[in-house]
């Protein structure tokens, strides 16, 4: 047991890194190609908007900065339950943890909020090759989002099992890791979609 | 121990030394600020997009590095991890940066 958390710390591997981290950090190089793609497509099928809403006449900015914030703050928690559980701090952990999912959660409604209003105005996703490349890359995004509120809550229930410790902190900083990068894409997602200047009809 | 060795053991030492609590909230806060600046822009008619899309670009920039070498933790941790990150990003810039040329992006503006 002792040997096998010395290895996940990167003590015993042949690189001296923790193989976790590694493998986490390779595979968000990877999805850096995966977000990479979608963005692309949308910038390319920006302008095709045909008979359907242009994107410059629907994005509500001022709603989508707060829905930004509360990711951006939600990155800030995720780094305080870090913190918390490397000082042995379970409760405040517990606590950071909590907020971050809840704050992904609302970051999710926002997003739900946002699409159901769209169709309303008559933006679907076959709508035109815009409003397919625009729901793909936000869709996909909601995605990590929904799955990194999963882990959050694996690691809540773990927390509140007790196999959650100051020694086994490092699971914390992987999903971390994940969590970060999940508001660095959007950070890209805000700026290059939302706050660049779309067309208009 | 040798300099060189005491340097090593040091580096390792700083690699899992993170910052405190207060200046992760100072990051923050800093982070808070640029998103105010960049969101401030909208409201920016009068300024020619050939101003504004450089200045979008260099705040969002400046947000994806500060959280990347803070929260993630990449001006810590080794060097290994940064490496595998961004040879990720730069290929994705490569690949990507040639198929928006081949699909005339930058002509259209």
């Amino acid at each position: 047991m002792a040997e096998a958390a010395a290895v996940s710390h990167g003590h015993g591997t042949g690189t001296g890194l923790s193989n976790n981290k590694l493998l986490m950090w390779t595979f968000l190089g990877s999805e850096c190609l995966l977000f990479g793609g979608l963005i692309s497509t949308y910038l390319i099928y920006r302008s095709r908007f045909g008979d359907g809403p242009a994107p410059g006449d629907i994005f509500d900015i001022p709603f989508t900065s707060v829905s930004s914030f509360v990711l951006l703050m939600s990155s800030l928690t995720m780094v305080l339950a870090l913190s918390a559980l490397q000082r042995g701090d379970i409760r405040n952990n517990r606590i950071w943890l909590l907020t971050t999912a809840l704050l992904g959660a609302l970051f999710i409604g926002g997003q739900v909020y946002e699409f159901t209003t769209f169709l309303r105005e008559g933006l679907g996703y076959t709508t035109s090759p815009f409003s397919s490349a625009f729901f793909t890359l936000t869709g996909f995004h909601g995605v990590h989002v929904s799955l990194g509120i999963v882990m959050l809550m694996s690691l809540l229930i773990s927390s509140f099992r007790g196999t959650l410790t100051k020694e086994r902190s490092e699971t914390v900083e992987i999903v971390g890791l994940y969590w970060h990068f999940v508001d660095v894409v959007w950070i890209f997602i805000f700026t290059v979609i939302y706050l660049v200047p779309s067309p208009t009809s | 121990m040798s300099t060189a060795t005491a340097e090593h053991v040091d580096s390792q030492d700083e690699a899992h030394h993170h910052p405190s609590d207060r200046k992760y909230v100072q990051i923050a806060i800093i982070l808070a600020i640029v998103t105010a600046l960049e969101v401030g822009t909208y409201w920016m008619e009068s300024v020619p997009g050939e101003v504004l899309i450089p200045v979008l670009m260099l705040m969002m920039v400046y947000k994806f590095f500060y959280v990347a070498a803070w929260f993630m933790h990449l001006r810590f941790d080794s060097p290994m991890f940064t490496k595998f990150f961004v040879v990720g990003l730069i290929l994705a810039t490569i690949v990507y940066g040639i198929m928006l040329t081949v699909f005339e992006f930058w002509h259209k503006g």
